[in-house]
């Protein structure tokens, strides 16, 4: 059992909480996720972990209301508790002073892009961080990622604030600007996350992504999470969940994660947190 | 008492199950156990021979005669408790052990009839002590002060964990998964080992003071070399052969193609076989193909057929004689109507625009001369390649050890497929106070080999915290 011990709504969909997790919270790394379980029946999902806070025991973690299970999470308040979180998992993210780095987020991925910026910052790079959403009211952790970033850009789909546009739209603009890249961090959705590896292929920028594919046991156990990266399989739960985004099958990643599209539809129909309230 | 001679002709007992055609549609329990008249007529059949060749069959060395006098004098709680001295899971055994190949082989009765009914005696005595609620906590030693870490919560572990903590030491059992079991929760199937056996079967042990700590990752959460300075003075690792053995073929990561342990994983604990009740969905496949011819095969084809599968198919290379999976099994399956494609192996699975599968090509193969295991060398036949419909796969051809433990302990030695290497049966490895039993250091086997493993680690771990 953990406690919830905050609950903000950063969008209308995307929400952060805070749980007791003390010995994850000492413990963990930028990149590193936890799995969750919010109840007896649930199922267990991959969430990257934000934030920690090791002299208050908690962990952050941001998500958007996708299915039944984040739609229970979000329904759930500070005091409440969820069934079981276990963490850290996967591998943390590669930091070093690279020099000028990029670090790209687009829509709830901006969450999980923030802590990397926080280290990448901390080891002495220059970060540039371009942010984006579909419209202004998507937008999640600007302030945030203003404190972290030397540069931030922020674009939306729409134009209703920043720059009109894609995020991969403001790399090619920085690229073409002379801008000397040493690597990018790209973390979305996943076509947002092909766009930029095509934007940064012809220049051999190396391209950081994390994969965000199905899993179940999350400890290298089922293979649910397999990804083809440079033509290999991996699992991403302990192989990842970051790859060198060159290399990464996209195509093959996007249609694992629709295997279940009509269940996930089904369990969502059935669920009534939070439709009560609204 | 009968007389030697008339005791003979009585017959094995049979094991009352459930109708094939009934059982496919649910996922309760196969066999239904034997009633207090039938174990006591089987238990008679045991001739209490004065040399008992069933013990040195055993693993776990079980008083076999004992526990079988016990039952048959009527005493069944007293047979449970004799079982239970020797063995912490008598209610998985009795299901799940290969007793064919252990203490029913070499049973004197066998030699001319059949053998004794020994597993399903097991089994009768650990579930009539369950029900019966009868149930006492076997005597403590004094506290030696010393505390013991046991890497996962599986059939070693757990047999480890209950010899240490009776010896007086405190145990911690760290669980990476969110329930206690290890194979015998997320592998085998709730028909063939029910959930409530090994919950209660853990229950019990922690009755007897053994805490377990689930949701815990050893090597991610905290090192084994942060266990030793949490104050553990010695460490065992038992956490399984848990990562799965693809085929490397064309295909493979098409949606719709599981490994055995995702699709068993999904099934067993968390219960994805009453989606929508609970939140894990499975795929129900029409046409599903099981590659493999072992016991997590078996598990996967008849998981399968109960989840509506029209055809369900074992894809197995060599024939049914050299299967590993135990023949109750295959004949079980075979009753429920799985389809066995033998001589067959996939070399390539086909998807549609969606990326779903929806062919498997096939080889067919023949047996040629044997191989490093002793068994004939399926060699495929030329030009025999053919192609099957399929929505679903389950390839359940092994597993391997987990990489995550020998990753980041420094010092501690692995072979070649990255099990544990071990000094002796004891199960001492290259680091001092870090012992290891099971999977990890076997490879894929049984139960009660690792309950085993698991005992023999337990008498080394005490004589090293007395030293």
């Amino acid at each position: 059992m953990n406690k919830i011990t905050e609950k903000f709504y950063l969008s209308e969909n995307v929400v952060r909480i805070a749980l007791e997790a003390p010995e994850i919270a000492k413990k963990r790394k930028a990149g590193q996720f936890v799995v969750i379980m919010t109840g007896e029946k649930g199922e267990r999902i991959p969430l990257t972990i934000a934030d920690s806070d090791a002299e208050k025991g908690t962990i952050t973690i941001i998500f958007q209301i996708v299915g039944k299970t984040t739609a229970c999470l979000a329904a759930l308040n500070a005091g409440d508790n969820i069934s079981g979180v276990q963490g850290p998992l996967g591998n943390p993210t590669e930091i070093d002073n690279f020099g000028t780095v990029v670090c790209v987020g687009g829509g709830v991925g901006v969450g999980v892009v923030y802590p990397i910026a926080v280290s990448l910052r901390k080891a002495g790079n220059r970060v540039v961080s371009i942010i984006g959403a579909r419209t202004r009211d998507l937008l999640i952790l600007k302030d945030e990622m203003k404190k972290t970033s030397d540069e931030l850009i922020v674009t939306t789909d729409d134009g209703s604030y920043g720059f009109h546009g894609f995020v991969s739209g403001v790399l090619q603009n920085l690229i073409d600007s002379d801008e000397k890249i040493d690597r990018v961090f790209a973390i979305g959705p996943v076509p947002m996350m092909q766009a930029i590896c095509d934007v940064t292929r012809p220049y051999k920028i190396k391209t950081i992504v994390s994969l965000n594919p199905i899993m179940v046991d999350a400890t290298g156990m089922c293979g649910a999470c397999r990804v083809s990266v440079k033509g290999e399989t991996r699992f991403a739960c302990v192989d990842g969940p970051e790859f060198d985004g060159h290399e990464v099958d996209f195509n093959l990643l996007a249609s694992r994660l629709r295997m279940y599209l009509n269940q996930e539809r089904e369990s969502m129909k059935r669920c009534r947190c939070g439709k009560d309230e609204r | 008492m009968k007389g030697k001679k008339e005791r003979e002709t009585v017959h094995r007992q049979g094991m009352p199950e459930q109708d094939p055609k009934a059982r496919i549609r649910n996922f309760d329990e196969v066999p239904l156990g034997y009633t207090e008249e039938m174990a006591v007529a089987e238990a008679k059949r045991c001739i209490q021979c004065k040399k008992p060749l069933c013990i040195g069959g055993c693993p776990v060395d079980v008083d076999i005669p004992g526990f079988i006098k016990l039952i048959a004098e009527g005493d069944f709680i007293g047979a449970a408790r004799r079982l239970k001295e020797a063995n912490i899971l008598p209610a998985v055994c009795g299901r799940v052990c290969p007793q064919e190949d252990q203490c029913e082989k070499i049973c004197v009765l066998g030699k001319k009839g059949e053998p004794v009914a020994i597993g399903r005696l097991e089994r009768f005595a650990a579930d009539y002590e369950r029900e019966s609620g009868n149930i006492t906590v076997p005597e403590i030693a004094l506290s030696t002060g010393k505390k013991v870490a046991v890497v996962g919560a599986g059939p070693a572990g757990l047999t480890i964990a209950g010899d240490l903590v009776k010896l007086g030491h405190e145990v911690f059992i760290f669980e990476a998964l969110h329930k206690a079991g290890g194979v015998l929760v997320y592998g085998i199937p709730e028909f063939r080992l029910p959930k409530k056996i090994v919950e209660a079967e853990v229950d019990y042990l922690k009755k007897t003071g053994v805490k377990i700590i689930t949701n815990t990752v050893i090597g991610r959460l905290k090192t084994v070399d942060e266990l030793f300075e949490e104050g553990f003075g010695a460490v065992f690792l038992g956490v399984g052969a848990g990562a799965p053995v693809f085929m490397h073929i064309p295909g493979e990561n098409l949606s719709g193609i599981y490994s055995a342990n995702e699709y068993l994983t999904r099934s067993n604990p968390m219960k994805a076989y009453r989606f929508p009740e609970y939140d894990t969905p499975i795929v129900r496949g029409k046409n599903v193909a099981v590659i493999g011819g072992g016991n997590v095969a078996m598990d996967s084809v008849r998981t399968a057929l109960r989840l509506g599968a029209e055809n369900a198919y074992i894809i197995y290379r060599r024939t049914e004689v050299e299967m590993p999976a135990r023949i109750e099994e295959v004949h079980h399956a075979g009753q429920e109507g799985v389809q066995f494609k033998l001589l067959t192996n996939p070399v390539e699975y086909i998807g549609d625009k969606d990326g779903w599968v929806k062919e498997m090509k096939c080889l067919r193969m023949e047996l040629g001369e044997p191989d490093e295991s002793g068994r004939r060398r399926p060699v495929p036949i030329k030009g025999s390649e053919f192609v099957m419909d399929v929505d679903t796969v389950v390839v359940a051809v092994g597993t391997m050890a987990n990489p995550i433990i020998p990753a980041t302990t420094p010092g501690l030695e692995t072979n070649r497929w990255g099990h544990v290497t071990v000094r002796d049966e004891n199960g001492e490895t290259s680091r001092r106070g870090v012992y290891a039993g099971g999977d990890i250091v076997t490879g894929s086997a049984t139960v009660i080999l690792a309950m085993g493993a698991g005992r023999k680690a337990a008498r080394a771990i005490d004589e090293y915290l007395k030293s």
